[in-house]
């Protein structure tokens, strides 16, 4: 694909999804292109370490739970805008990530994917029983302020729908200029062979540092956005191993290591939920979870690069028969 | 003048396993050293101490005047001690070029820079028709040759080289002989771990060679193939 066609394919995507919401007006169905914008930002962000880097973070609820308190606690208690919150809380979150990514990357592989969920249900006992940020009752953002100063937003959805899409295009521009650029191939390196990358002069520890605090700080910023749509935020939603999974799922499912891979993935995966709970209503309750599982097996066994590699197969077989 | 790698006594041990042994060996500017043994005397580890892999457990290592036993190998890569594996560990999500490109980010991060030098070292190890391959799709025997430019793109000044001609055609084994030629006129020494003899004898400047994680020889390639010691270890008593 000549890079021209590319840029036209990348703007016209952008124009559509500008253009989308005003087409679908039903409060609901915006609610749920938002999810769907969410999720990939927040697999778009987990791909930086997990996809790229090859380090399996089964823990970023942790980060995207800082970012949610972060900025919710600077907003309630210092009456700080959401917005210089989100990017206190994306600090935060990379500082924090460096300090548990130092130790936790001297474990491999599914060693170190176990130390990051112990590392989240840790945080997440820890804000329960923590009164000052709420414990288990959690947090309400207030809603005396509203407009786009304070990110609260009562009579309308697309305010948040644009937001997430903003950030969203700001999560995939930093994947890209680290895919072009010289931590794009150190992280690839450092997946494929590290003993190799050593040999090479690449400090495993450093770099996988790198990923970890990059990663962390886009995933903190979902946070703090989902804080501001929901206005409310208590341990059992934004730091709960059911969202770290699922930042893991939208990526494996639409393509590790691949720019868009957790946007395709997180159309279909939240497409799913979204479904089954119309569909099973109450009554089928976990539905999704089976579906999930009924994917993540068909992925891992037929199609391992997920949706995209699998696409980018079909394109590269296809050229080749031309030829 | 200082050589420009001075091994001195150096021991390994893992445990109670003892790889190593009051190894002594140097190796000066330019110089091709074969090193040499039967399976499991020890070669291979031996290049992981000189490497930065393992940090020796006793003995030194100086490389252009400094002790650097115990360094980790992005340190020895970047002071200039370049390496390729017995088995190979080429990138496999990359092209040819984009493997040679990791190894030339050492000295230069900007890509353009990396991806001219990168296809400098490639040309050079006769990979220039290859660039946009993916790296997995080369013959073994290229894949050898990517290693090498890939570990070459570090810019060296010692390049350690374990078992490149390993399972290789006649025909490939005196491409192999060709190329360390080449990189040895380049002002690059070389320290070879071989099982090929006729791919070593030819182009080694002198030899070492290992029993039991202990020098049992060392000297000219004649020298060593009418060593007593060196035949007894190799045929048996």
């Amino acid at each position: 694909m000549t890079a021209r066609r590319r840029n036209i394919q990348v703007v016209a995507a952008l124009a559509a999804a500008c253009a989308l919401p005003l087409a679908v007006t039903n409060p609901g169905h915006q609610n749920f292109l938002i999810l769907i914008l969410m999720f990939a930002q927040v697999g778009v962000a987990w791909n930086i370490l997990g996809g790229y880097a090859g380090q399996v973070s089964l823990g970023h609820a942790a980060f995207f739970g800082i970012g949610a308190y972060t900025s919710t606690v600077l907003l309630t208690h210092a009456g700080l805008t959401p917005w210089i919150g989100m990017l206190v809380g994306g600090l935060v979150a990379s500082a924090f990530a460096v300090l548990i990514g130092w130790p936790c990357f001297r474990l491999k592989g599914h060693y170190f994917s176990m130390a990051t969920i112990a590392v989240a249900e840790i945080m997440q006992v820890m804000f329960t029983n923590w009164e000052g940020v709420g414990g288990a009752v959690g947090l309400y953002v207030p809603l005396k302020d509203q407009g786009w100063e304070a990110m609260v937003f009562n009579t309308s959805k697309l305010p948040y729908y644009y937001i997430a899409l903003g950030l969203l295009v700001a999560t995939l521009a930093a994947n890209w200029a680290i895919e072009k650029s010289f931590l794009g191939y150190y992280f690839r390196a450092i997946k494929d062979e590290p003993e190799a990358a050593r040999s090479l002069g690449i400090s495993l520890t450093r770099y996988k540092l790198v990923a970890i605090a990059i990663s962390s700080f886009f995933t903190a910023l979902g946070g703090s956005f989902y804080a501001q749509k929901e206005l409310f935020i208590d341990p059992g939603s934004v730091l709960t191993t059911a969202l770290s999974i699922k930042m893991a799922l939208v990526t494996i499912l639409g393509g590790v290591g691949s720019l868009f891979g957790p946007v395709v993935g997180s159309l279909l995966l939240t497409g799913i939920e979204e479904v089954t709970r119309q569909v099973f209503g109450g009554s089928g309750q976990g539905t999704d979870l089976i579906l999930y599982a009924l994917i993540i097996i068909g992925v891992a066994v037929f199609y391992p690069t997920g949706i995209m590699g699998w696409l980018k197969q079909r394109r590269f077989l296809v050229a080749e028969v031309k030829k | 003048m200082n050589p420009l790698l001075e091994v001195d006594n150096l021991g390994k041990r893992f445990g109670g396993l003892v790889a190593n042994e009051g190894i002594s060996f140097r190796l000066d500017d330019s110089q091709i050293v074969g090193l040499i043994g039967p399976n499991g005397a020890g070669k291979t580890t031996l290049f992981n101490c000189i490497a930065g892999f393992y940090p020796p457990s006793e003995g030194s290592i100086r490389f252009r005047g400094n002790a650097v036993a115990g360094l980790t190998p992005p340190e020895m890569a970047r002071l200039g001690v370049a390496r390729t594996f017995q088995i190979v560990r080429i990138f496999a999500s990359m092209t040819v070029l984009e493997n040679a490109m990791v190894g030339t980010m050492l000295r230069n991060k900007r890509v353009p820079v990396a991806r001219q030098r990168a296809r400098d070292a490639l040309e050079f190890c006769g990979l220039g028709g290859r660039l946009d391959l993916p790296a997995v799709n080369l013959t073994v025997a290229e894949q050898r040759r990517l290693e090498v430019a890939r570990a070459l793109a570090t810019e060296p000044k010692l390049l350690l080289l374990d078992e490149t001609m390993a399972g290789l055609t006649p025909s490939e084994v005196q491409e192999a002989v060709r190329l360390v030629k080449a990189i040895q006129a380049r002002g690059i020494a070389c320290l070879i771990v071989e099982h090929v003899m006729e791919g070593i004898m030819p182009i080694a400047d002198h030899m070492v060679v290992l029993d039991y994680g202990r020098k049992i020889a060392e000297g000219t390639p004649a020298e060593i193939s009418r060593n007593p010691a060196v035949l007894a270890a190799y045929l048996g008593e």
